[in-house]
């Protein structure tokens, strides 16, 4: 039987579907998706949308991205909000691991013939310069002192220890510097585990990419944002290290243990959470909110050493930071709910925010466009730039989608692919891949991921975010 | 060792389900745990040079097994290491286990991913058919 009849979704408006209500069910499941996209999900996306629905306090709908896939508890590519009013809950799960993930892009201002004659000589220094992968170290190693400061501060505390420039902060969300974050949160564990770890890439689907537009879509934001057809941009994608996965294992289980507590019935463990106004919510957004410091943190130090390297071999290109986008955070925000505004606690799960024109919390310079919307796609694919929307906001709490999600298993992944026939197939292509795994490569063949442009289609019919322009990668620094 | 000690992974969409199976739940915990280790690399590429003693407590076998691997997996970050053979026992709510291993050696080990942490989806511990079982996904 077919996702839409077996689960009983309506199209209710471009690439939009919506499931009532039932069983436990607070909210209906509202999913944006092109008919194609939504057969192809896994069922257990639909079950997972369905048991956001009956936490407590949720407003409005249990939201999924086009590029929704089974994830833990949410669905990856799940945006929920919450009403501390109405006894609404955070949920570790509903952030997930990897605190504050996210995608940054640097504009370089350098044409591709200019790039050419480097590019072997750029991926090595790259490589060589960002650490990346399983055993890598970080090349600063912060003192109890100064780690309190990094987690109170992220990209400004980065900034004001010499990584990057101040005008980088007000392209970064929340100008860098998340409010709210509470360092006495934090365990000794999860601090020892970020001990090595600042300004280093992760693994996984982690990477940092040199980019080329490819095409533009729309010329009058492409040139607000500064990117023209041809252009070189380095995109970066990592999260909070070390630091966020310890803070995410810790309060998961603490909200596991104590739901029953606080009466909640959990269709899932995964789902953990706990209501925004007892110790345990209160704790965890403290704690949450200094992984969010941390990827800022670490996202601001790699670009510090991406510009040293360009420095060395395009001297007078000084890579302006065009944005930097979190996709796994839960964040305080006012939304306009059913004739009033309220204030709400949105879970994006995989998701960014999105905001449209006019939106206060845009710098000057992008606030008449709408918001930079940086989607990662595969190590062959490319990526996309989209542009907030002004009905993003009735559509999702201003949310879009985040990547291309996975269509195959890192098994099945192994099965299929070596990683030395990967880079060769990608080298073949222009495409240089540096890595200090082959295996880890072959899991992150480009196969083993949907089309990103499908996602992106849908997201644009839907009118989550706007098409502005499409990347291709001419180097990929993976873990 | 029994004849029935064995490990194998299952798979999960964006990550990676680990699953031990032995004729005891402290075998099928040494298993789930191999099982990890396969996650970043061969098992068999790893020599037991050092060890490291940990204790976990948790109210049901579950949670004590998402415990002992993330607290695998904080030792295995913080110390850098891998680990290619475990011993576990299990008393009441409490396990107290051994993990040898050694120090990460990107040529020699060849690390395919770093391991986030344990989740509680597709957890299970349980005896079926005589054969104890113990799984869960692992955020890669």
């Amino acid at each position: 039987m077919s996702n839409v009849e077996r689960e009983g979704l309506v199209e209710s408006g471009a690439d939009r579907w919506e499931m009532a209500p039932r069983g436990g069910m607070r909210v209906p499941v509202v999913i944006f998706a092109s008919r194609a996209l939504l057969e192809g999900m896994d069922e257990r996306v639909f079950e997972q949308a369905r048991n956001v629905a009956t936490l407590p306090g949720i407003v409005k709908a249990s939201h999924a991205m086009p590029d929704a896939h089974w994830g833990y508890g949410f669905p990856i590519g799940g945006v929920a909000a919450f009403d501390p009013e109405q006894g609404g809950v955070v949920s570790a799960g509903g952030v997930g691991f990897d605190i504050s993930c996210g995608v940054r892009t640097l504009l370089t201002g350098l044409p591709r013939e200019e790039l050419e004659p480097y590019k072997e000589r750029l991926a090595d220094a790259l490589a060589d310069n960002i650490p990346a992968g399983l055993g890598s170290k970080g090349l600063i190693r912060l003192n109890d002192r100064e780690m309190t400061a990094m987690l109170r501060g992220g990209a400004r505390w980065a900034v004001e220890r010499g990584y990057g420039e101040e005008a980088d902060l007000e392209r970064t969300e929340e100008r860098g510097c998340m409010a709210g974050a509470e360092p006495e949160q934090v365990s000794a564990r999860a601090r020892e585990r970020q001990r090595q770890e600042m300004g280093t890439l992760g693994s996984g689907n982690h990477y940092l990419e040199v980019q080329e537009v490819a095409e533009v879509y729309d010329e009058a934001v492409a040139r607000t944002y500064g990117v023209a057809r041809g252009d070189i941009v380095v995109s970066i994608h990592c999260g909070s290290r070390g630091l966020g996965h310890q803070i995410g294992t810790e309060f998961l289980r603490r909200m596991v243990v104590e739901a029953p507590r606080h009466g909640i019935r959990l269709p899932d463990r995964e789902l953990a959470c706990a209501p925004l106004d007892s110790t345990l919510g209160r704790a965890y957004l403290g704690a949450m909110r200094t992984g969010i410091n941390c990827a800022l943190a670490n996202r601001q130090i790699i670009t510090q050493l991406v510009r040293e390297v360009f420095a060395r071999l395009f001297p007078g290109h000084p890579l302006p930071l065009l944005y930097d986008v979190s996709h796994n955070t839960c964040k305080e925000e006012w939304h306009q709910v059913e004739g009033g505004r309220r204030r709400l606690f949105v879970h994006r799960k995989g998701a960014t925010r999105a905001f449209g024109p006019g939106h206060p919390e845009l710098p000057e310079a992008l606030r008449g466009v709408g918001q930079p919307v940086l989607i990662g796609g595969s190590m062959g694919t490319g990526s996309y730039i989209l542009c907030g929307t002004a009905q993003s906001e009735a559509l999702a709490f201003s949310s879009a989608c985040h990547g291309a999600g996975r269509a195959m298993s890192r098994r099945a992944a192994t099965r299929r692919w070596h990683g030395r026939q990967v880079v060769d197939e990608l080298a073949a292509r222009g495409i240089l891949v540096r890595s200090p795994s082959l295996r880890g490569v072959a899991e992150e063949a480009p196969g083993a991921y949907k089309e990103v442009s499908e996602v992106v289609e849908s997201a644009h019919r839907a009118g989550l975010a706007r098409k502005v322009a499409r990347l291709v990668p001419l180097i990929c620094v993976k873990g | 060792m029994s004849s029935l000690a064995r490990w194998e992974h299952f798979q999960h969409q964006a990550d990676i389900g680990v699953r031990g199976m032995g004729a005891t739940p402290e075998e099928a915990f040494e298993m789930t745990a191999l099982a990890l280790t396969g996650v970043v690399t061969d098992p068999a590429l790893v020599e037991p040079r050092e060890a490291v003693k940990l204790a976990c407590d948790a109210p049901d076998l579950e949670l004590l097994l998402v415990d002992w691997l993330n607290a695998l997996i904080y030792e295995m970050s913080t110390r850098s290491l891998l680990f290619g053979r475990y011993a576990v026992t299990i008393e009441g709510e409490r396990l107290e286990g051994t993990a040898w291993g050694e120090p990460v050696d990107r040529q020699k080990h060849k690390p395919a991913v770093e391991v986030k942490g344990a989740t509680y989806t597709e957890l299970k511990v349980a005896r079926e058919n005589g054969l104890w079982i113990a799984q869960c996904v692992v955020d890669v």
